[in-house]
């Protein structure tokens, strides 16, 4: 049975046990993962579209009585696979902390203020070229326990379905330049300096209004179709 | 024309805040994803399948969330790829659920029948579980079976999987209650939950 999905390519992943991620030594599997042919149950995957969202559920600063503090940002980009493709009509969800770095979360503990009017949930659906759009504010730095004096850099959480339960993909964008990036050990988790670099949104001045809000483009790229040995010649 | 092939994005942990973008009811945000897959109208056996998460040190796991994705009752995904009509349109087979304060998890579902395998085979009835959590820089992927069915014997997923781990993949039924099933996921030790690379 042939793949339908491509396999190559997990370089771009990090490992699961990653140890300088100190969480991760209780939560990989000691065991090797085992292979599997992608049958149906993996081909298939979770159906939602635009009836699943609303409108409103992709402006983040427009969520409560009053807009939250911050810097006022537009986040766009297409949803696409490795063969390029864009992929449509695909369910996209994000999550963040406020501009101060706290999360709305039970669990945050970091002493920086909550904002009433910033819950940090939003989603959408991508259009029919792939492109999904938030608008939102910039997410801070916070600290958190992993070693002394560790910050994560500031990020936002995405989440995308894409057309398969094999295309499920759990990531985070990260804002250019930021000077974090070489002590945070879960940016660093993916080794691959190239697919690091896919992390990283890009600041755009044509996504950039006018006495509004900052643009961001980061383009988020799936599992695709499987290589077929002519997609390798002549390269 | 050579195909350049586009680089995949990384996957990052979700985090222990998880909560606030995947299962938001907690705060305040309309959610779209239940761990009730099946309402009672669903034709099928309506099962329910509990359990809890823990990780290497035999600590319960309060911060990790379960994807589900299975066929219904005849064995038929609700997806293109599929493709043959569900015994009923409201079945989407996908659902979700956090983990609690003590590791627990449940799903309220339909046990799914036999969905086409490799070739002309059929697999034996199961679930496809997507496992996050903070400290998981990517998802896991694992299935829940049902113990005692007899399609396990011929089942070609199973069958790659060694003989003595076999039953950390099986759901048992719990003898109180009617329905029930009990499946526990361990991320390492002695009962390591077989997890799949497809």
């Amino acid at each position: 049975m042939h793949d339908v999905y491509s396999r190559a390519g997990d370089t771009a992943d990090p490992p699961l046990l990653y140890p300088d991620y100190r969480s991760t030594a209780v939560r990989s599997p000691k065991q090797p993962l085992i292979t599997i042919p992608q049958t149906i149950s993996e081909i298939t995957g979770p159906v939602y579209g635009h009836s699943d969202v609303r409108p409103d559920e992709a402006d983040l600063t427009k969520q409560h009585a009053g807009e939250p503090l911050g810097e006022r940002i537009i986040v766009t980009g297409r949803l696409l696979d490795e063969a390029g493709r864009p992929v449509p009509n695909s369910l996209v969800e994000i999550w963040q902390c406020n501009a101060a770095g706290r999360y709305i979360h039970a669990v945050d503990q970091h002493p920086a203020p909550l904002d009433p009017n910033f819950t940090g949930a939003g989603r959408c659906v991508t259009d029919a070229n792939g492109v999904y759009r938030f608008v939102t504010i910039k997410p801070g730095a916070y600290p958190w326990g992993n070693h002394l004096n560790a910050w994560r850099p500031a990020h936002i959480h995405f989440s995308l379905l894409g057309p398969s339960f094999l295309t499920r993909l759990v990531t985070q964008m990260y804002f250019p330049g930021d000077p974090l990036f070489p002590f945070d050990p879960i940016y660093n988790s993916v080794t691959d300096a190239k697919a690091r670099e896919r992390m990283v949104s890009r600041f755009d001045m044509d996504t950039t209004k006018p006495e509004w809000a900052l643009g961001y483009i980061w383009d988020i790229v799936l599992r695709g179709p499987g290589a077929t040995p002519l997609d390798n010649d002549n390269d | 024309m050579t195909d350049k092939r586009a680089g995949r994005t990384p996957s990052q942990t979700v985090g222990p805040y998880l909560h606030i973008g995947l299962v938001p009811g907690m705060y305040g945000v309309r959610e779209v994803f239940s761990p009730v897959l099946a309402d009672a109208g669903m034709p099928g056996t309506h099962i329910r399948i509990e359990g809890r998460v823990l990780d290497g040190a035999g600590a319960v796991m309060p911060d990790a969330m379960l994807e589900i994705w299975q066929a219904d009752a005849q064995g038929r995904y609700a997806h293109p790829a599929d493709g043959r009509p569900l015994a009923s349109n409201s079945f989407r087979g996908f659902g979700r659920v956090a983990t609690d304060k003590d590791g627990g998890f449940f799903v309220a579902t339909v046990k799914p029948g036999q969905a086409k395998g490799p070739g002309d085979k059929l697999q034996a009835p199961h679930i496809n579980v997507g496992l996050f959590a903070r400290g998981l820089l990517k998802r896991l992927f694992t299935r829940i079976y049902f113990d005692g069915d007899p399609a396990n014997a011929a089942d070609p997923i199973l069958a790659l999987v060694p003989a003595e781990r076999r039953a950390t993949l099986l759901a048992r039924p719990d003898p109180t209650k009617a329905g029930l099933w009990r499946f526990d996921i361990h991320l390492q030790g002695p009962q390591e939950t077989v997890f799949f690379d497809a």
